[in-house]
């Protein structure tokens, strides 16, 4: 017989103007089961609340109803006030008599009827709660980050400060991403480098940061707190314990036209090779793919050159183990090449660049030293046009989303023109400028008003070669609607940023979410949008979506500060409404039946497999387990399972029906 | 089967998620705005969770009407689980039609939690509908058979 305390809270006027709550309370204390039923005008006073837990001593009360407002409002401090009176918190439930009920209907008999019924519902429910305890999981206070782009740099170094211990994984040969390739930076055009490298260099010396580059995530397991990660660190072929740094390898390496992935392919680079002269850290690997000895087995002039002996030519891929507690991602974008686009040249002509290529050019440590030339035959390009959204906003290109950094750093390459080139001509073709941010719009305006940057609003349909020079052939949609064309020495294209090759299995790996374009997808759209779906990682930068510096790096502090305030207590306490599979004495065990229809329900990949064996060791039957560090408590499972084997706690099959029931009989 | 009975009162039982429809409803109280007594909330951690099972026991046990509401489609708190109940929605309706019972005393809509206004509404049209289709007799069919397949809730 369960011995049940109903409070019904006139909440001042707010429930008892419409509701007759001493009739409600009457009418529960008739309700089998119901022990007391009292009402009072402000159960979440002080007093109110001391009724209540007066009550659960008095009468040894193993539930409790509280008819009052919404539980989204007090909720949490009934069940204190429970918790306080040594009643299981989890065995107090919310009538809500004031949002679904007094404020919304006249008064009346039907609107205290429907109080009744409501507080009547709970009664039944709670008859059928269970005491729970939180969920307790304990946490290793490690992180691991990976990309090491400023978004990583940024997340790495917050989390590093707060006093975490960090594991920074980099696939290249240095971190720095792709800040480390631009020039100068909008809306203040401050060089990246000068910014940047500061932050690489503390990176690599802060005490709380273990930097693995030439690294790559191999798989993941676990869950938020206790994740075990396998990182790949690839055969640099130098031993870095050995190696000064000097670089004597380098000039003696005979392979010297392989093009410069830093240089965004203008400029050539060894096979034993730094990728920039301030890369993090500084010293050489070997790529394999290119290096004569790998190739034909011969050659070793780099190991001949190097002072120290540093040279391991048989130096294989390890595998390191490493237990994280949770997880930042931050690898990234790309952006297309030229040759996604056939009409603007076919990646053909020479002088048809991207932005990034452009950014290299104007770089003072690029190919040309920061001189704009053309890669054709290194003259001074005296006109040259910029065209933006190449590919964004072009569903025919399968791109229909907006890059939203090309409008502002299309601004800044034909400002930094300008300056370079003072005689030359700049053209803009734009469909829209997107300058939405602090100081942008003013940036723009700059680039055409002072430097008489010329914007065309049109589309470029195409561009060809005739007689040395690049024919750009447009439409301008604003002012007249006619036929643009221009004799250009360069074009530049504003490429779409796309997510990196390979995105969609780094996302499996880690069983997070992407979306169409194999952006890794946040948790929720507004309300989330570091998290993923899977509690414990976290996203950052232009892995989630292109985005500019501004905005990657408060994206990267806001997951560092996710992960600080994870890493702040020693346990992770969770609400412990979740799923659960039930267990059973042998020869049953469970009356799952293994179909797994959860486990592809469950947007969190909460479902586990779990062998029952017998005392042989033999397997006698595979159950479906829910992690409880993953599940969230939405409960899709439930109503996917069959068996009725899965419930979920707060909200089980159970107390659901005995609600619909109880509406209904009455 | 009576038509309009203005003395029939009917009941309705809503099924919600928490985050956005339960939230919407809050909403409507907070505004104030006047709605129909005869629905009465039963509040579920997502509209993923719902057994569409229990709607009809629900008819079984004598409601007249059924709305089951929850987040609009990419606005789900758990991500998909609306999807996952507008796939199951989409199946049930078949197979109340196998059973006879009038789609139209299911209403399955989307009220986000800013949606005060259109949850008044919601009630306010589904009450009037249910109205004019008058009390639903023949649960006892849906019953019976539910009991001969040993339904266990
Ligand atoms: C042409 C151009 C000009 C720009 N100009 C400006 C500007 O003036 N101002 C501005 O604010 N923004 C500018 N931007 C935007 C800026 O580049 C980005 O905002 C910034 O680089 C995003 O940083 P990130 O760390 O998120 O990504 P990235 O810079 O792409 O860094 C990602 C890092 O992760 C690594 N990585 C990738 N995959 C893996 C993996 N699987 N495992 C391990 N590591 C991995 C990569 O090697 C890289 O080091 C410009 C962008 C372009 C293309
Ligand atoms: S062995 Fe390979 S890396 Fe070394 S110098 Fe020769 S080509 Fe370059
Ligand atoms: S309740 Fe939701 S999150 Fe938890 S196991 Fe079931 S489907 Fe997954």
């Amino acid at each position: 017989m369960s011995k049940i305390g109903v409070f019904i809270c006139h909440c001042g006027e707010n429930i008892s103007a419409t509701v007759d709550c001493e009739r409600v309370a009457q009418e529960l204390a008739k309700v089998e089961g119901v022990e007391c039923a009292i009402d009072y005008k402000y159960m979440c006073s002080d007093p109110g609340q001391t009724i209540i837990k007066d009550a659960i001593r008095e009468h040894h009360l193993d539930g409790v109803v509280v008819g009052a407002c919404s539980p989204r409002m007090h909720e949490p401090t009934f069940r204190r006030a429970c918790a306080e009176a040594g009643l299981n918190p989890y065995l107090c439930e919310i009538a809500n008599l004031r949002e679904h009920c007094s404020w919304v209907h006249e008064k009346g008999d039907a609107t205290t009827n429907k109080a009744i019924d409501l507080v009547k519902m709970l009664v039944e429910k709670v008859k059928r709660n269970k005491p729970l305890e939180s969920i307790k999981v304990p946490i290793t206070k490690k992180a691991l980050v990976i990309g090491g782009g400023i978004a990583g740099i940024q997340a790495s170094l917050d989390i590093a400060n707060a006093g975490h211990q960090v594991i920074l994984v980099e696939k290249d040969p240095s971190i720095g991403g792709h800040m480390s390739q631009l020039s100068e930076t909008f809306p203040t055009l401050d060089c990246s480098q000068c910014i940047l490298t500061p932050r690489m260099v503390e990176v690599a010396q802060h005490p709380n940061i273990t930097l693995y580059t030439y690294a790559e995530l191999e798989s993941l397991e676990g869950f938020i707190g206790n994740f075990t990660a396998k990182i790949r660190l690839k055969a640099k072929s130098v031993d870095y314990k050995k190696c000064t740094g000097c670089g004597a390898c380098m000039q003696k390496c005979p392979q010297k036209k392989i093009p410069s992935e830093f240089n965004a392919g203008l400029g050539t680079r060894t096979a034993i090779y730094v990728p920039f002269p301030q890369a993090v850290p500084n010293k050489p690997v070997i790529d394999r793919e290119h290096c004569n000895y790998y190739k034909r087995g011969k050659c070793k002039l780099c190991e001949t050159a190097c002072p120290t002996g540093a040279i391991e030519w048989d130096k294989e891929d390890e595998i390191l183990t490493e237990q994280v507690g949770a997880i930042v991602v931050t690898t990234g974008f790309n952006v297309k090449g030229t040759d996604f686009f056939p009409e603007y040249g076919y990646g053909k002509y020479k002088d048809v660049i991207t932005g990034l290529q452009f950014e290299r050019l104007a770089s003072a440590s690029g190919p040309t030293f920061g001189e704009i030339r053309r890669p054709s035959d290194g003259t001074i390009p005296k006109k040259i046009v910029f065209i933006a959204c190449a590919g964004s906003r072009d569903p025919a290109k399968g791109i229909p989303y907006c890059s939203k950094i090309c409008c502002m750093y299309t601004a800044k390459h034909a400002m930094l023109y300008q300056h370079k080139v003072h005689d030359g001509e700049s053209t803009v073709f734009y469909m829209d400028i997107r300058a939405g941010g602090k100081n942008y719009e003013e940036f723009v305006r700059r680039a055409i008003e002072e430097d008489h940057v010329n914007y065309v609003r049109g589309r470029v349909a195409r561009v060809y070669e005739k007689d040395g020079k690049l024919i750009v052939k447009g439409v301008d949609t604003l002012l007249s609607g006619e036929q643009v064309e221009i004799e250009a020495d360069m074009v530049v294209l504003a490429t779409a940023g796309v997510a990196n090759c390979g995105a969609e299995v780094l996302a499996q790996k880690m069983h997070i979410s992407y979306d169409p374009y194999h952006f890794f997808a946040e948790a929720h759209p507004k309300l989330k949008p570091v998290e993923t779906n899977t509690a414990g990682i976290f996203l950052a930068g232009a892995c989630q979506a292109p985005k500019d510096i501004p905005e990657t790096v408060g994206m990267a502090s806001g997951a560092a500060v996710k992960v600080a305030g994870l890493f702040s207590n020693n346990e992770l306490v969770r609400e412990p409404l979740i799923a659960v599979v039930n267990r059973m004495p042998p020869p049953v065990f469970s009356t799952c039946v293994g179909c797994f229809m959860c486990q592809t329900a469950c947007p969190y990949n909460a479902i586990e497999r779990e062998e029952i064996k017998g005392r042989d060791g033999k397997v006698i039957k595979t159950v479906a387990k829910v992690n409880p560090g993953l599940c969230q408590g939405c409960g899709t499972c439930v109503a996917f399972c069959r068996s009725k084997s899965i419930d979920i706690q707060g909200y089980s099959n159970e107390q659901v029906f005995a609600e619909v029931m109880s509406l209904l009989n009455q | 089967m009576n038509t309009t009975n203005s003395e029939f009162e009917p009941k309705i039982v809503a099924f919600v998620c928490n985050w956005c429809t339960y939230a919407g409803a809050d909403l409507t109280g907070t505004s104030r705005l006047k709605y129909a007594t005869n629905v009465k909330i039963v509040r579920f951690p997502c509209t993923g969770r719902i057994d569409f099972m229990l709607l009809l026991r629900a008819f079984a046990q004598g409601a007249d009407g059924i709305i089951v509401s929850g987040c609009h489609p990419n606005d789900c708190h758990y991500t998909s689980g609306n999807f996952h109940a507008r796939r199951r929605w989409i199946t049930f309706r078949g197979l109340l039609d196998f059973m006879g019972i009038d789609v139209k005393r299911i209403q399955y809509s989307w009220v986000s939690a800013a949606e005060g206004a259109k949850w008044a509404d919601v009630v306010n049209s589904t009450v009037a509908n249910i109205r004019e289709l008058g009390p639903y007799t023949e649960y006892k069919k849906v019953a019976e058979y539910l009991d001969k397949e040993d339904y266990n809730g």
